[in-house]
């Protein structure tokens, strides 16, 4: 199927790239990006929306198998495309955990089947998620997973983190590091601080994860690894991931839009779609986090997408699971955030959401290069919305329901399918199911 | 002082520090009556008559819970008590829908006690009821800090410029939160002392005084508040032993030497004796613990009135 898309501005930071220009698909994949081209097929006028390579979350629970009633690879991939999102990758946590070759499959077959993007599984660190003993880590990366993580629980055993480090160094993907001590957690469900002492909570201090951040990048320096910090949501842990950096070492890092944009003083609501670990931090943290995007110290925005069951979050707020959802508002929360108010231009939000991921994990995509996959997504950035409480995604756990924002997601192109059109009267050909051969 | 307010803004008593200064003195003013009330042959008056009060007790509680109790009656509302223990709660139930089963039977006011910081706020938000925070983990008891400032207010005659305090575990203690905002909103100076190991985070942004010394915390006192220290937290690193604890911060006789003259010593209950409190300070001629208790019925009695019976008074 050939799709040509005029009249855009086409911003693609793996080619520095920000120009008025068309964009002509053929076959799934990316023909040719430049001005006034002919195509065979179907011809779009993007009216001067903004194309940009499809965005990819590093940091996707999908919930499937084993907690299909808080989310599907079916629904999860539908709200992923619905936030401009070409492919996501899925955490081990499920039930059973990504921890064997089988659940891998599972999940590989399942997405091909019923997906609405890529997705990308990761696997376990420690069998059954239990911090104790390495999973089978080559035979999980033969099966297609393209990171290692106990996320949702720390490696706490210095001694594993350092074995699964070395091992997966020799298989070449990264270890991503849910880094929080449990000890110092110690039970808490929120920031430990003046709000947590005002709410009478117990708290989460931001030595928790630090602590973990530095240890780690000892580690990866240690055995000459690549670590890669998930959620990162302190002013220590900034400094951490900077420091080793210059030293060398083969760091990388992610925040989450929603440590971008909020803070934990929201909690005074006592709205459980504001808890979520690592938590919400104080304002002197979200501007560390905000100031190390300015200067580069964070290479992607991830979005830690981890839906619950409304039952779930239905409860008292240290009862309730940790998590909150954002596929779905995550570019229009960055855009928002961090785009409007100038902190960073839109190539650059471009590159931390799509162009850096690729290239941390080293996965396709993440470019318009001719020869590349037709992953793409088209934005407004003029378009003001207020985000309710209706979702793709089969939770609505989204701690931004209400807000106005600017900045939106239109249409989301995967292989050259579209899997997502914001617009009723379909500017764009429907999409069916990707079919896909990894 | 008299207040300058004749009615409560919300519907619900969440905490204090939703409360304007003018407020607390309506409520503390209203219980001066109502502590009469309690001192007749004939303790009752129908203030609530035809109101249905419940008692949700989802913590165990003896004092709180038989105040309110004892305040429901003697306004002539119709009481009903409901525990945790035995209840559908214990059958998992959650506790929206307790309390809105609760709810379908159309209660005016209840009165809750969880340990679950926000579960008031929870309920408030979703009931037409009136909710009273009988307590919500280490988040405010209301009432508490109420009875606390009614009973200094009639030993002492106020609470501007008093020098008030507050000893002992600071981090897990509501009625230290409930009582920072009430004394801070009526001007009185607060100063809280403990173990750092039991002082919770920024708290000095409370506007509060920290120390670490019961020498200094009691020095220049007008009003000494005692907490509860929890005995289950003994040696689980908030500190080493009781042992230690009593001869650090538990209040005694000989501590007392530093005290300012006409010193009162409070407890809101329930004391251990010779661990936070030795038993020659809390039956001594500096306590005010059990008349605190007394209060406590008229203090209940303002705030069910006020959000009850004043408004069906309209």
């Amino acid at each position: 199927m050939n799709l040509l898309i005029t009249n855009a501005r086409i911003v693609d930071p793996s080619q520095r790239l920000d120009a008025k220009s068309d964009l002509l698909i053929e076959n799934g994949v990316i023909a040719e990006v430049g001005k006034r081209l002919r195509g065979k097929g179907e011809t779009i006028d993007a009216g001067g929306l903004v194309i940009v390579p499809g965005l990819i979350d590093l940091h996707t629970h999908l919930r499937e198998p084993g907690q299909e009633h808080k989310e599907t690879i079916a629904t999860g991939t539908r709200a992923a495309v619905a936030g401009g999102y070409t492919a996501v990758c899925a955490m081990a946590n499920t039930i059973p955990p990504n921890d064997e070759r089988a659940v891998t499959e599972m999940i590989i077959a399942e997405s091909a089947r019923n997906g609405a993007c890529r997705v990308y599984p990761i696997g376990a660190v420690s069998k059954g998620l239990k911090g104790e003993e390495l999973a089978e880590l080559a035979d999980l990366r033969a099966a297609g997973c393209v990171a290692f993580s106990d996320d949702g629980k720390p490696v706490a055993n210095a001694q594993l983190m350092r074995r699964a480090l070395e091992y997966s160094a020799m298989l070449r993907i990264p270890v991503v590091a849910h880094e929080e001590d449990l000890n110092l957690s110690d039970g808490g469900v929120m920031h430990e601080g003046f709000y947590s002492t005002l709410l009478g909570m117990s708290g989460i201090p931001a030595a928790s994860e630090e602590t973990m951040v530095a240890r780690d990048v000892l580690l990866a320096r240690m055995t000459g690894s690549h670590v890669h910090v998930a959620h990162l949501s302190t002013a220590g842990a900034v400094a951490a991931v900077r420091g080793a950096r210059e030293g060398g070492v083969q760091v990388t890092c992610e925040v989450t839009p929603h440590h971008i944009a909020l803070t934990d003083e929201a909690v005074r609501s006592f709205s459980t779609n504001l808890k979520m670990n690592p938590p919400l931090r104080s304002e002197e943290h979200r501007k560390a986090v905000v100031a190390a995007i300015a200067e580069g110290t964070i290479d992607a925005i991830a979005t830690d997408h981890a839906p619950h069951h409304f039952d779930e979050k239905n409860i008292e707020f240290d009862l309730a699971p940790f998590g909150v959802i954002g596929l779905e508002t995550a570019f229009s929360i960055c855009h928002d955030r961090l785009v409007r108010r100038r902190v960073i231009d839109l190539s650059r939000l471009i590159d931390l959401m799509s162009c850096s991921p690729a290239r941390i994990f080293n996965l396709p995509g993440g470019t318009l290069r001719p020869g590349s996959p037709a992953d793409i997504a088209l934005l407004d950035l003029n378009a003001r919305f207020q985000v309710t409480n209706t979702f793709q995604s089969k939770a609505s756990n989204s701690p931004f329901i209400g807000e106005t924002l600017q900045g939106r997601v239109v249409a989301t192109i995967v292989g050259g399918m579209v899997q997502y059109d914001l617009r009723a009267r379909a500017p764009l050909p429907a999409g069916k199911p990707r079919k896909r051969k990894r | 002082m008299r207040a300058q307010t004749s009615s409560l803004q919300s519907k619900d008593l969440l905490g204090i520090e939703q409360l304007s200064p003018e407020e607390i003195t309506l409520i503390l003013d209203t219980a001066e009556g109502f502590k009469e009330v309690s001192e007749r042959p004939v303790k009752k008056v129908p203030a609530l008559r035809g109101q249905l009060v419940i008692n949700l007790f989802m913590e165990a509680s003896t004092r709180t819970r038989v105040s309110f109790e004892i305040a429901e009656k003697r306004l002539s509302a119709d009481t009903l008590n409901f525990t945790a223990s035995g209840s559908s709660v214990e059958k998992g139930e959650t506790l929206i829908d307790t309390a809105e089963n609760l709810m379908a039977m159309a209660p005016d006011m209840i009165v809750i006690r969880d340990k679950h910081p926000g579960a008031p706020k929870m309920l408030a938000d979703r009931l037409p009821a009136s909710i009273i925070n009988a307590g919500d983990g280490a988040h405010e008891h209301p009432t508490q800090a109420l009875l606390d400032a009614f009973t200094i207010r009639e030993r002492l005659g106020r609470l501007h410029g008093l020098k008030v305090s507050i000893i002992g575990d600071i981090a897990h203690s509501r009625v230290v939160r409930s009582n920072i905002h009430l004394l801070t909103k009526m001007k009185a100076g607060v100063t809280v002392a403990g173990p750092p190991t039991l002082m919770p985070a920024e708290i000095e942004k409370l506007g509060v005084r920290v120390v670490h010394s019961l020498d200094e915390a009691i020095e220049g006192a007008d009003v000494i508040m005692m907490l509860r220290i929890q005995l289950e937290r003994q040696g689980k690193l908030s500190f080493p032993s009781l042992r230690e604890y009593y001869n650090t911060f538990g209040l005694t006789p000989q501590r007392l030497r530093r005290a300012k003259e006409g010193v009162i010593v409070m407890h809101p209950g329930p004391m251990n004796r010779g661990v936070e409190i030795a038993s020659d300070v809390a039956d001594g001629p500096w306590s005010v613990i059990l008349e605190q208790v007394t209060n406590g019925v008229a203090v209940r009695m303002a705030v069910l009135y006020l959000l009850g019976g004043a408004h069906a008074a309209e």
